[in-house]
């Protein structure tokens, strides 16, 4: 009898490991829908759902069921989602997370699961640095290469004098501390303002005041919105050109920006101007689709589709055998709507940054026309930090 | 910190607290007048910038689009108090909170669902989208100037309504005594249902005047909600003119506390002006009941 039930249940075992591999890959989409930041959680999914439609609705040839949840940019509601994702719907990757904080709530006890994360925005410091980990990877970049890189840009430009402003909390003060790793110049000043402050009246009298030669600013999204409006009101545009993030010259900011933003620079990896066959396959299929041209956002999200279905089509879709997940993942190539693709040893990636300015397009919209390259093959500085523990399940 | 750098922040001072006057006046009206806290003020301020919006990109005129969004405001302002809020005059504090807090949460989605999560576009006309030299080496934006007239305007005419004309008599009666105003012949339902639209009104007025130079975006109006209820209480509770000296007063700490101090201490200078001023005159500066 007792042997019976042993064959039975290993019966049944083998029944599961058979549907295992016919069975859907199961992905949790944690991002923000709701809120001001609610417009990141939708270029998010738009750039992913059209990413997993490029590739027939599949990833390396298994059906994919996404399970969509809203954070409300909130890092106590992103963990409590991501560990019902882990427990209750055995999920197999978690991603969409855009915001840093958040992702630094969910990381640690999804990644302690077993279950990959995949980032397709939030870029903080500690999993590219101390807290690598074989099951985390970012497509989109880490936090401080952007502001370095345009802080390169301006050094070489022999931009002597900068003017610095960034909302008062960690990732604004991250950002111009990854400026001035690049910038060799003089800080003139260096502001940071309260989180929710809507008039900067006051600080742009403050920088005519100080003459500056240039001002770099880390304002995301409405913030940055309220920033460009009136520095461009204040008369302040054509006497002290503006450089931002790229996030903040992009399509779910400049329409409401309109003029206001011409002129004002950016640094980037990526922009709706990129110059490559996949870039213009993306910007074209996503405009047909949501009838408005993609940020940076929809296109990682769009590259992290693609490249999952890469790295799984190269293991022939097991995603269940996780060091060989991890392996394909880490040597994973596919058409990047940034051209060239690749991950460093920690997991982030390396990638080309260009200048890019705000322009209008034939069409009458302000877009980030890509000038000249700042920098190839840019990596991270937490990367020396990182001592990627072996693989494991 | 010279001369001109100091008349120009103190200018930016009273025309911040000019701005913060638009949003707290319809709100310290409601308030003062029904005994209710309109947390939804806050979504009739971001209906105001978006329909304004809308309709200037639309139409090209931004006269229009703010006349139109005025206009509206006051409609769905009506529409809540008969379908809604006028249940609530008598139940408890918390209870409005609630309900209006709820319609915060209604309204910013609803907000998604028919403009989308993307910020809009809301374009100045050319007369007013440059800034003017007022004195030499120091230029300003014509439209904030505007809105300091706009503000002060605004603030006389309310003042000369209530205090000085037949209308404001009634609102005055229907305030302090709603039986007996009602008794010798002032019909207090209608001059609730006017008394609220007017506050929505001055809501959309203030959010499309603040929507050329803010985000327009939804849930715009929750930080501008908390520094307008700092006013309102600072300058007693239901008084217009309390609530002019008081935005003036905030926007000039709040100015020359970004300037002068560090963030930390720059960020929270009102709450601790606010908390001074409660010590010294808890019912704010010019109470208007008791």
């Amino acid at each position: 009898m007792r042997r019976l039930l042993l064959a039975a249940t290993m019966a049944a075992g083998c029944v599961v490991a058979a549907n295992a591999a016919d069975a859907p890959i199961k992905i949790g989409f944690i991002s923000t829908f709701s809120g001001p930041g609610g417009v990141l959680g939708q270029e998010l999914l738009d750039g992913f759902n059209l990413g997993l439609e490029s590739t027939g609705g599949t990833l390396g040839g298994r059906k994919v069921e996404v399970i969509q949840a809203d954070d409300q940019a909130k890092p106590d509601v992103g963990r409590q989602l991501a560990d019902k994702m882990v427990e209750s719907d055995h999920v197999q990757i978690i991603t969409g997370v855009n915001f840093s904080n958040v992702m630094l709530a969910i990381a640690k006890p999804t990644l302690d699961a077993g279950v990959f994360v995949i980032s397709p925005n939030a870029g903080q410091s500690q999993q590219a640095g101390k807290a690598c980990n074989p099951h985390y990877f970012s497509t989109s970049f880490q936090n401080d290469v952007p502001a370095e890189a345009i802080g390169m840009y301006m050094t070489n430009k022999g931009i002597k004098r900068v003017y610095l402003l960034a909302p008062n909390y960690p990732a604004g003060k991250d950002s111009l501390a990854g400026f001035k790793m690049g910038f060799k110049g003089d800080v003139v000043g260096e502001v940071y303002t309260g989180f929710t402050q809507l008039d900067y009246a006051a600080e742009i009298a403050q920088i005519r005041a100080a003459k500056p030669d240039a001002v770099y600013f880390f304002y995301p999204g409405g913030l940055g919105i309220n920033f460009v409006k009136q520095y461009a009101q204040a008369g302040m545009k054509t006497e002290v050109p503006l450089f931002g993030p790229s996030f903040s010259f992009d399509q779910t900011v400049l329409p409401a920006m309109g003029d206001a933003a011409l002129g004002a620079y950016a640094s980037a990896f990526w922009n709706e101007h990129y110059d490559n066959a996949a870039s213009k396959k993306f910007v074209t299929d996503f405009e047909a689709k949501y009838h408005r041209l993609p940020a940076p956002y929809a296109a990682q999200a769009y590259d992290t589709a693609r490249m999952l279905d890469a790295a799984l089509k190269s293991i022939g879709g097991k995603i269940e055998d996780k060091p060989a997940f991890q392996k394909a993942l880490e040597t994973v190539k596919f058409d990047s709507v940034r051209g060239k693709f690749r991950f460093n040893t920690n997991h982030y990636p390396i990638q080309d940054y260009y200048l890019t300015e705000a322009v209008k397009d034939d069409k009458g919209r302000v877009v980030m026309a890509m000038k000249e390259l700042i920098a190839a093959d840019l990596a991270d500085p937490y990367v020396q930090d990182c001592h990627m523990p072996a693989a494991s399940n | 910190m010279s001369l001109p750098l100091f008349l120009e922040q103190t200018l930016n001072g009273v025309q911040l607290g000019v701005m913060l006057f638009l949003m707290s006046a319809g709100l310290t009206l409601v308030f003062g007048i029904m005994n209710l806290i309109n947390l939804a003020h806050g979504a009739l301020y971001m209906l105001g910038a978006f329909i304004a919006a809308t309709v200037a990109d639309k139409s090209g005129s931004f006269l229009l689009g703010a006349v139109v969004a005025v206009v509206a405001t006051a409609a769905i302002g009506a529409l809540l108090e008969v379908a809604l809020l006028r249940r609530f005059y008598h139940r408890s504090h918390l209870d409005q909170v609630l309900v209006t807090f709820g319609l915060i949460l209604v309204f910013n989605q609803v907000t998604q669902l028919i403009w989308g999560a993307v910020p809009m576009r809301f374009n100045l006309p050319d007369a007013v989208a440059g800034s003017i030299e007022l004195f030499p080496g120091m230029n300003y934006p014509v439209f904030r100037l505007v809105i300091l007239g706009v503000g002060l305007v605004v603030g006389l005419l309310l003042y000369v309504m209530i205090m000085r004309t037949r209308i404001g008599m009634w609102v005055r009666a229907g305030a302090s005594n709603r039986a007996m105003a009602s008794a010798i012949g002032v019909n207090v339902e209608m001059v609730f249902i006017g008394v609220f639209a007017a506050g929505a009104a001055l809501a959309g007025l203030a959010g499309l005047m603040a929507g050329p130079i803010l985000a327009v975006q939804v849930g715009m109006g929750e930080p501008v909600l908390i520094l307008a209820l700092v006013v309102t209480v600072i300058g007693g509770i239901g008084s217009i003119n309390g609530a002019l000296v008081a935005a003036i007063m905030i926007g000039l700490i709040d100015t020359f506390g970004r300037v002068l101090l560090s963030p930390a201490l720059g960020s929270m200078v009102i709450f601790l002006a606010m908390a001074v001023i409660l010590a010294w005159k808890p019912k704010g500066l010019f109470p208007v009941h008791g």
